[in-house]
């Protein structure tokens, strides 16, 4: 062995330098959620789902953009595109919400994070704002490519780009709406079980049993159970929203004037899914 | 200086399960082994120290500050390593001591410097930058141990940080936390339901049963003034015996051995020269402590 190779042992140092506060504390969960959720600093068996679903998005945004800036038919403008991808987004959540959250209770891992400056709020909150990131972002950056296409290949100048941006605002809002209820609810489901294949099969039954009783409604011969149809189902509620606060309406769903209905209904679903996730880790901190 | 101070600590449980009941005990620095079987109320206790739950009523002081209102400054002073298996599979230690030093507040490239120190004194080297799920029972009780220093904390909760290992990696822990009570200055309360384990290593023992306050006293305490002779001859173990007890020494039987209590050095002659005048084949003859184990059963017939 060379002179360098041996090791001295300098014995145990004390620590003396910064001790930060929870909002530190708050921001390194969550950015350890947000990188965890596109498997960052895991191995590369969990790196590959939700990179697959990113890689499909991104190319269904790529090809769009592609189509209209060849021919100017646009496939689907920004909220379409959401809708399009309502399945993506369900596989997607399905699949980090218990990265996220189940793979902390398997492993028993809580007792670490609550015997430190984490509360239950901080956990909760970390975990469901790296989920709506993680979603927005899956569905905000193809739509920022829209966007850049479409800003670019413009024929109207600068008019046309403020146009467009007027799109993607927008646009942007409501994949923030899709991220903010499919987080909260999948996070909540996630929650419940240790398991994480459970808790994927929970998400995805949740959100795929809601659909036919939709279909059931809107074939009842009555013009409001039509219109209330949509609040069944989370994807139809989001829906529901985009088409009331654009004033639009949409081919499938009819919300009629019921528009504030489902607003309320958003705004109830998420708060009762995180005041239910704090009061399910209030307990589990407890334990 | 006392670290950890309860004034008739009481916690009753939702179902009117009471897991302390009117705990007084003043802890001084140092290495704390705290006993009891299992469901005696360590748990708890470690549980309220940490702020994790309230007590029902009385209190509880560590470093001077209360657990319930003072939560965070508690906190960045203990470090805590549960029982249970608490490390997920498919990351790095290296990664995940990281990560839970964040978790305590410590800026990013200090929680990374930390978590090798830590993990290179509980002696973990190359393999920090395996995958948890590949380590063996003893180097996960090794990143337990490693998560609880990472923040540099003046108390350690180590709850039976021995559990599921075999004898050689036992005696390693034990020694490790020995070293980190005397040699790092960091106070440590070892859990245990194993009491002539935690007796090698400890300063001072506090044993609960039922929630009750046993008895807490420094090892030293327990232990003087208990020294016994123990004495053992190939036969006539029971002539000996008759013969001792003929010259005043209280002989008590322990297997093949004779234990003499020792009061004084005469006891030593007295020993000897009784196997000399038997001619009995003395085997063997050793000044041995009393295991505080002993104190305790004893003290428990006599209250019955």
């Amino acid at each position: 062995m060379s002179e360098a190779g041996v090791i001295h042992d300098i014995g145990y140092q004390r620590y003396d330098g910064p001790r930060l506060g929870r909002g530190a504390v708050l921001a390194a969960l969550y950015q350890h959620g947000l990188r965890a959720s596109f498997g960052l600093g895991r191995p590369a068996k969990s790196k590959i789902f939700p990179w697959m679903v990113a890689g499909i998005v991104l190319l269904v945004a790529v090809i769009d953009a592609g189509v209209r800036a060849r021919t100017g038919i646009v496939l689907f403008d920004y909220y379409q595109f959401d809708d399009t991808l309502t399945w993506l987004i369900i596989f997607f959540v399905a699949i980090i919400a218990p990265e996220l959250v189940s793979r902390d209770m398997r492993s028993g891992v809580l007792p670490l994070y609550f015997s430190r400056p984490v509360r239950a709020a901080d956990y909760v909150g970390a975990k469901a704002a790296a989920l709506v990131t993680a979603v927005w972002l899956l569905l905000g950056v193809p739509q920022l490519i829209m966007f850049l296409s479409a800003a670019f290949t413009t024929k109207t100048g600068m008019r046309g780009v403020w146009h467009e941006a007027g799109n993607l605002i927008p646009g942007w809002g409501y994949s923030l709406l899709w991220a903010v209820i499919f987080a909260s609810l999948s996070l909540l489901i996630a929650s419940l079980t240790g398991k994480r294949a459970f808790a994927a099969g929970g998400i995805v039954a949740v959100f795929l049993m809601s659909t036919p009783v939709v279909g059931v409604l809107n074939v009842l011969p009555s013009t409001t159970a039509h219109n209330l149809s949509g609040l069944v189902s989370p994807m139809t509620l989001v829906n529901g929203i985009g088409i009331w606060l654009r004033g639009k309406v949409d081919m499938g769903l009819d919300i009629g004037q019921l528009g504030p209905v489902y607003g309320i209904e958003a705004f109830c679903l998420v708060s009762a899914c995180l005041l239910l996730l704090l009061a399910r880790y209030r307990k589990v901190a407890s334990l | 200086m006392t670290i950890i101070a309860t004034q008739a600590l009481t916690k009753t449980y939702g179902g009117g399960v009471t897991a302390l009941a009117d705990l007084t005990v003043d802890v001084d620095a140092g290495v704390i082994g705290l006993v009891g079987a299992n469901g005696a109320g360590k748990s708890t206790f470690i549980k309220i120290m940490l702020g994790l739950i309230a007590p029902s009523s009385g209190e509880v002081r560590v470093f001077g500050l209360d657990p319930v209102a003072q939560t965070d400054q508690v906190r960045a002073r203990v470090g805590y390593m549960p029982e249970n298996d608490c490390l997920p599979p498919d990351v790095s230690a290296s990664e995940f001591v990281t990560h839970l030093g964040r978790l305590s507040g410590l800026p990013k490239t200090a929680a990374r410097e930390r978590a090798s120190e830590a993990l290179r004194h509980v002696g973990l080297y190359e393999e920090r930058y395996r995958q948890i799920g590949g380590y063996s029972t003893g180097m996960k009780q090794r990143v337990k141990l490693a998560q609880a220093l990472v923040h540099d904390p003046d108390l350690l909760l180590l709850d039976e940080p021995t559990n599921g290992l075999d004898p050689a990696g036992r005696d390693a822990m034990l020694t490790l936390v020995h070293r980190i009570g005397n040699e790092f200055g960091i106070s440590v309360v070892v859990c245990s339901h194993l009491l002539g384990e935690v007796e090698r290593i400890c300063d001072s023992l506090v044993a609960i049963e039922g929630g009750r306050l046993l008895r807490a006293d420094r090892i030293s305490a327990m232990t003087t003034a208990s020294d016994v002779l123990a004495v053992e001859v190939s036969e006539g173990t029971d002539e000996l015996a008759v013969a001792l007890a003929a010259r005043g020494l209280p002989v008590s039987h322990d297997g093949r051995l004779l234990l003499v209590p020792l009061d004084s050095e005469d006891a030593y002659d007295t020993v000897l020269q009784a196997v000399a005048e038997l001619d009995l084949p003395l085997h063997r003859l050793d000044q041995r402590r009393h295991r505080v184990a002993e104190l305790f059963t004893t003290k428990e017939t006599a209250d019955v």
